[in-house]
């Protein structure tokens, strides 16, 4: 009865077959295990799908991002343009698929930025104990405290004029964006990384490695850390979404990439002042944004159910 | 409980000087003079510069300017916006309101969604409604809020033309006609940042129930004979929301992200747009203070959460 409610929708996959099966190696059972929840594995093919058509569309489809084309202005999809025109006459099947390219890096880049972070704090907290750990901690709720989006807003407008004057416009701003989107970001795993870490080096195949003559090193590297994964990676494809969301946040609010690089968001902000009259314009960027983050957070579902079938949420 | 909260009010003070040293730390480690533009702003006289540099001790060391300038937001010396030539506290009373109303309304709408589909899908889990509830919640949280925005505006307003698109903070109109329209302006603000959290909320809602359901003081209150409905609202929810509220807590920045987009769609006259227009302006005495209200105001909601703790589960409040 109640009392045998599975935690997840598909908590209760893998202990049906458990000392049936024993040739039965873990990519395979994680495989089966991920094949249970369709939505995922119909996100994880539109989300490849995606991706794929992000890095080669723009050779398959060669038409500039720039050709401007003032007697094909605001048209709707047809047969020239598949995805309409933009009030420049732009392609917006071009624009989307180089924006996409953008838009999509920067997740996952910030996603790296967020994890490697996120498991440094959270391996040295969880490894030193006492004040180191105390500190790092309190570091982290304070993190978790800040008002992310208006400082992301005023360190990008801060910082902005100057990496542009370093590295380039488009390298500048990305390299901004990607380090402050994953900079507010990597507390969660942190959190995570610690809480493993707290309690893997208690087990006892640690203090076999530890009585081996292991260093601290060794015991982190090749025993918790690798054992200490699993819920990192779900993290990690929450925080792709995550990042792609602020992406297009700052962009839609005229403070990420400059008008030329029309990332997703930028469309809908440049897309926002034509509705009534182009609604098709914000209405493709808008749900392309939307699809990239609802599969990448469906297949985060799945591959939690995969990793880390005791948490809940 | 008056202990309690002077001791959560004792641990608030360190984050936020925290929050100050992070923001005071951006500010001072940004390139060039955030004043700079001042000089090239022929609007703007050589003294009220003078002034200003005087007033945040521009060259004084590190941490003196940092005491200088904690000490000034403390007294609500916030300084003089560039733009509009008002001082930066009454700007931001000024617009404050606003933003307060519209957050709070769209967090009553998300909990008037969160609790009741979270605690019915989590009484009958895996059933038809359950998975509904549960793909609708994934959907509603992968929408950005400024798609579904601009959705709205498209659907409600262009095609449909019920509700108006932009916010007005001066309606002519008097008595119960003023009370409608502003009701029919706070419709879509409040809803697509309403619906945006009660997504994520049902989710949590749904777990927490579904984790405590399983215990044994649960089947005990059905064993003495009481009804379904009591035992979920009276031994269930209560128990299942401590979890709730600490998640709730850890998203406050996030609904306050939420409510800048918001209010810049729909042009709410509140201290996120004031926000977003003082960076196109470059003005930096607001962009400040707007960024240290926000910090506060997430400060003092966490502070909410904690009371709410102490509501929920009396032993935390008694420790």
């Amino acid at each position: 009865m109640a009392g045998s409610t599975p935690a997840s929708l598909t908590a209760d996959a893998g202990t049906a077959r458990e000392g049936l099966a024993p040739q039965i190696s873990p990519a395979l059972d994680a495989w089966r295990r991920f094949r249970r929840h369709r939505l995922a594995v119909a996100s994880a093919v539109i989300l490849i799908g995606m991706t794929l058509a992000v890095a080669f569309g723009p050779a398959l489809w060669p038409v500039s991002i720039n050709d401007i084309d003032f007697t094909a202005r605001l048209q709707p999809p047809g047969p020239a343009h598949p995805l309409g025109t933009d009030d420049l006459g732009q392609d917006l099947l071009a624009r989307m698929l180089y924006g996409g390219r953008i838009s999509l890096a920067v997740g996952f880049a910030a996603m790296v930025v967020s994890l490697i972070a996120g498991t440094l704090v959270g391996a040295v907290a969880g490894i030193s104990r006492g004040s180191i750990d105390a500190a790092l901690m309190w570091l982290t709720d304070l993190f978790l405290s800040l008002p992310q989006l208006p400082l992301l807003l005023v360190i990008i407008y801060l910082f902005r004029d100057s990496l542009k004057a370093v590295v380039g416009p488009e390298g500048g701003v990305f390299i901004l964006v990607v380090a402050v989107i994953g900079g507010f970001r990597w507390m969660p795993v942190a959190r995570l990384v610690r809480a493993q870490f707290l309690s893997l080096r208690e087990k006892e195949f640690v203090e076999a490695a530890r009585a081996l003559g292991a260093s601290t090193t060794r015991q982190v590297m090749r025993h918790i850390l690798p054992n200490a994964l699993g819920p990192v990676i779900v993290a990690g494809t929450i925080n792709v979404a995550d990042a792609i969301i602020a992406e297009s946040t700052l962009s839609f609010l005229g403070l990420g990439f400059p008008p030329d690089i029309p990332t997703w968001g930028r469309l809908l902000f440049d897309a926002k002042d034509y509705l009534d009259i182009a609604p098709h314009w914000a209405l493709f960027a808008g749900a392309a944004i939307f699809l990239a983050v609802l599969t990448i957070n469906f297949v985060g579902d799945g591959l939690r159910d995969v990793l880390d079938p005791r948490r809940v949420m | 409980m008056g202990r309690y909260l002077l001791r959560r009010l004792l641990i608030a003070v360190p984050s936020l000087l925290g929050i100050s040293i992070v923001l005071f730390t951006v500010l001072a480690l940004a390139p060039g003079d955030p004043f700079g533009e001042l000089a090239s702003n022929p609007a703007v006289p050589p003294e009220v510069r003078a002034a200003l540099r005087a007033q945040f001790g521009m060259d004084d060391p590190v941490l003196e300017r940092y005491f200088h300038w904690l000490a000034a937001m403390l007294h609500g010396d916030w300084g003089f916006s560039f733009v509009s030539r008002v001082d930066v506290d009454s700007l931001i009373w000024q617009r404050l309101p606003a933003t307060l109303f519209v957050i709070g309304s769209s967090q009553i709408l998300a909990l008037l969604i969160a609790l009741p589909v979270g605690v019915y899908a989590a009484t009958r889990p895996y059933s038809l409604f359950d998975q509904i509830a549960n793909t609708l919640a994934f959907i509603g949280f992968s929408l950005p809020t400024f798609f579904t925005g601009l959705l709205f505006i498209l659907l409600f307003s262009i095609h449909l033309d019920w509700l108006p698109f932009v916010y007005r903070s001066d309606l002519s109109a008097t008595g119960f006609s003023w009370w409608w329209e502003e009701f029919r302006q706070a419709i879509m603000p409040v809803a697509v940042l309403g619906m945006f959290q009660g997504a994520s909320w049902t989710r949590y809602v749904r777990s927490a129930v579904l984790d405590v359901i399983r215990l044994d003081y649960v089947a005990t209150a059905r064993a003495k004979g009481l009804r379904e409905g009591k035992v979920v609202l009276k031994h269930v929810v209560r128990n299942a929301l401590i979890p709730v509220v600490t998640l709730v807590a850890l998203q406050m920045p996030t609904i306050f992200g939420g409510a800048i987009i918001t209010e810049q769609i729909f042009r709410v006259p509140g201290i996120g747009s004031l926000l977003i227009s003082s960076i196109l302006a470059n003005d930096t005495p607001v962009i400040m203070a707007v960024t240290f209200v926000f910090a506060c105001l997430v400060i003092l909601f966490n502070l909410f959460a904690d009371l709410l703790y102490g509501w929920l589960d009396p032993r935390i409040a008694y420790r």
